[in-house]
């Protein structure tokens, strides 16, 4: 194979160049002996996040478990844009069973490494939002609970977009869905609503909680590595911008997950045993109207009867970022 | 060994020592004591190299089966009633990626209104899961089915459910043998899986299949049960040949040779049909009866062999299918195609009613004399629905129906003569 020269260079988003950093301290995927376990080729939409985290994130657990890895995939864009037989983009031991039951089927090999003596086989659960905390909830609530030897990733973009971008109980207030359409007095989806599954994963005391973003790929390949280390139930939550069902340009994958990031809507954060013993502080403050005004899901706030509504939004970003302290610790940090 | 066992009991140590190495399970009402047997022989060590795992729904029971048994494992879990309806998505995924896993069904009713008691709604609603089914008549076959599930299953890559009566197979104390653990070793090899989920061999289980090669897929799932039919008995057969006993196989006639009447049912029904044929046998009525143990596959070929030649047939039945009739009825007269004979469906047993001698010798002679309806209920009480079809064209807001007959009924024991 033809090496291909790679260009690395200091943004002006305070992301770092692989070349400005040591060997041991660049991206998994700087690395040509990377596994590509979910190879090129697969039906991803242009700009998808979803892929691109979880290209990230499964490249980390492999080179965190030497290769031994099995992925267990609840059904979604992640399972159906990688597969359809005859083809499949994925390179290690991958099965799909239902919507429901990822959590679980992962359970059952964890539990057959154990059984098998295999123990150094590390099993990974992954779906979207949907499939995490809507229709898998239950199964991932006992998986938590039973403290099973599964790293469950939810890649979150914030709707069911497989089936063509219905409301998810991940889906944030004022959004455009199939199910939430923009019309009425309200339009998009209702203030109020909703569940915070990383802070329910916190609850559950597991080992390992971590929020990520696609916005910061090396601090995602960082938190999958060490749930890589760690023995027990984990879960990595990661926020993964989806042009079709957010109505924001392929290019713009990247930018609008760090506005979401640098406007406190999506905090990043670390959690121990029920603890947070991690944050990420935000660098540079952004308004919430800086990441809506990106998405055409929004667009209905940006008249003069969503002007309330940006506000309550604002109140939400300025909330998290009160509650998880992501501008103090910048100050003392920065 | 001889023991005189809880039939629960019994299928506990029968899968016991079929080795298996993950076991999920969930006590969704109504419960068996079959996991709750295992579970304590896991925790003592004397079932080792065991997984045991504690669930929170039916659905994760066999998902997490269906996880251990795509990574290599042998997996077997327990279940009935609304706890098999929960996990029904995942019954037809296993069945679908193939995967052998075993699951008990200690047969009951389905709500609402809520019933813990037996009948057959249950795994007759997952009838065309894929799943072969095998109904036990007494506990010893149970015991001795499972034995025979496991290999079936491996050999085939197939999931296998063995049915057995809720209460009155698994709840009822009886003799049974219990095989030694060197005879079952003897007859099971280990599992070895046709498909896993191994890192030095990658593979992608369960993706999607369009159009172009669906039907070919569900064609192959057919043909597994195809070959089941001539499986079933070869294992029946070797079965015998090690433990010195008949279990299984597809059918059981009994003294059907030149019988008039033939009785067919499932399960442990087989039993108390079996004294009342004998009793009109001593009396000169040419009657026998068909067992059916293999539902799925079912037994078409064998069915019209024993019934081809008789002038009725009456299926017993403990399941409604609800604006037909039988179930079972419809094999049977699938299996009778071309056939011309008298065919009797009667509903009978449901949500745990007793089934007696009386009613079925009273049934049977009515048979007999050709003045049975072709669908009926056994025991039903007429007069009670008169009195609900009349109170409920009454008023508009009738309220509950089963709250109003119970009412009518009052508090009373289930009935049994």
């Amino acid at each position: 194979m033809e090496l291909q020269t790679v260009k690395f260079y200091q943004t002006g988003t305070f992301t770092v160049g692989n070349r400005l950093l040591a060997e041991d301290e660049r991206s998994v995927q700087a690395n040509m002996d990377r596994t590509n376990s979910l190879n090129s080729g697969h039906r991803a939409c242009q700009g998808c996040g979803e892929a691109l985290g979880a290209r990230y994130a499964i490249d980390a657990a492999m080179r965190a478990t030497n290769g031994e890895l099995i992925a267990v995939n609840a059904t979604g864009c992640l399972e159906v844009f990688s597969t359809p037989y005859p083809e499949t983009s994925w390179k290690i031991p991958w099965i799909h069973s239902l919507f429901g039951n990822a959590a679980a089927v992962a359970s059952g090999v964890a539990a057959a490494m154990r059984v098998k003596g295999t123990p150094g086989v590390r099993v990974v659960a992954q779906g979207g939002d949907g499939g995490t905390t809507d229709i898998g909830f239950g199964c991932l609530s006992g998986m938590f609970e039973r403290n099973d030897d599964v790293l469950y990733i939810c890649y979150d973009n914030e709707a069911y977009m497989n089936t063509g971008v219905q409301r998810s109980s991940a889906t944030p207030p004022a959004a455009r869905t199939a199910t939430t359409p923009a019309v009425g007095r309200e339009p998009g989806n209702v203030f109020g609503t909703g569940k915070n599954v990383p802070l329910i994963a916190m609850a559950h005391s597991i080992p390992y909680v971590a929020t990520a973003s696609v916005a910061n790929l090396r601090d995602l390949e960082r938190k999958v590595a060490k749930a890589m280390e760690i023995a027990g139930a984990r879960y990595v939550h990661i926020h993964v911008p989806c042009p079709l069902g957010w109505g924001s340009l392929p290019a713009d994958t990247i930018k609008v997950a760090r506005l979401a990031v640098e406007s406190g809507l999506f905090p990043l954060f670390e959690v121990e045993y029920g603890e947070i013993t991690g944050r990420t502080p935000i660098r540079r403050k952004v308004p919430v109207t800086d990441y809506l005004r990106l998405q055409k899901r929004f667009a209905h706030l940006f008249n003069v009867a969503g002007e309330g509504r940006v506000a309550q939004i604002q109140a939400i970003a300025d909330r998290n970022i009160a509650k998880f302290g992501l501008l103090e610790e910048a100050r003392t940090h920065g | 060994m001889l023991k005189q066992i809880e039939g629960s009991r019994a299928v506990a140590e029968a899968v016991a020592r079929c080795r298996p190495e993950v076991i999920c399970a969930y006590p969704i009402t109504p419960q068996t004591h079959i996991v709750e047997g295992l579970g304590e022989m896991v925790k003592s060590g004397e079932l080792a190299n065991c997984e045991f795992i504690n669930v929170e729904s039916e659905f994760a029971a066999l998902s997490v089966a269906i996880g251990a048994s795509a990574a290599g494992a042998r997996a077997y879990t327990a279940t009935a009633s609304q706890g098999l309806l929960f996990m029904a998505e995942a019954v037809y995924n296993a069945a679908g990626l193939g995967l052998p896993i075993v699951m008990t069904i200690g047969n009951r009713a389905i709500g609402a209104p809520i019933n813990i008691w037996n009948d057959h709604s249950d795994s007759m609603s997952m009838r065309d899961a894929g799943w072969i089914q095998l109904y036990a008549e007494t506990n010893q076959e149970a015991l001795d089915l499972h034995i025979q599930a496991f290999r079936l299953a491996e050999e085939l890559s197939c999931p296998v459910m063995v049915c057995m009566d809720g209460f009155i197979l698994t709840h009822a104390y009886d003799r049974v043998d219990v095989p030694t653990q060197e005879d079952v070793d003897a007859f099971l090899p280990p599992f070895e899986p046709r498909q896993v989920l191994d890192v030095a061999d990658p593979v992608s289980m369960g993706a999607m299949v369009g159009p172009e090669a669906f039907t070919e897929v569900r064609y192959l799932a057919h043909h597994k049960q195809l070959r089941a039919l001539k499986l079933i008995p070869q294992l029946s057969a070797a079965f015998q040949a090690r433990f010195g006993r008949f279990s299984g196989g597809l059918v059981k006639p009994y003294r059907t040779d030149d019988a008039e009447t033939i009785i067919v049912a499932l399960g442990s029904v087989n039993g108390t049909i079996q004294e009342v044929v004998d009793e009109m046998r001593d009396a000169g009525t040419k009657i026998g009866s068909l067992g059916i143990c293999s539902f799925r596959p079912f037994p078409l070929a064998q069915v019209r062999e024993v019934l081809q030649h008789a002038k009725r047939v009456v299926v017993i039945e403990k399941c409604l299918a609800v604006g037909l009739g039988g179930i079972v009825s419809d094999g049977v007269r699938n299996a009778l195609s071309g056939i011309v004979l008298k065919g009797h469906t009667v509903i009978a047993g449901l949500g745990g009613r007793a089934i007696t001698r009386a009613a079925l010798r009273q049934l049977f002679q009515d048979a007999g004399n050709d003045e049975l309806e072709q669908l009926t209920f056994l025991d039903l009480d007429a007069d009670l629905i008169q009195f609900e079809l009349e109170r409920e064209a009454r008023a508009r807001r009738s309220g509950p129906t089963a709250e109003a007959i119970l009412r009518r009924v009052g508090t009373v024991a289930s009935q049994v003569a």
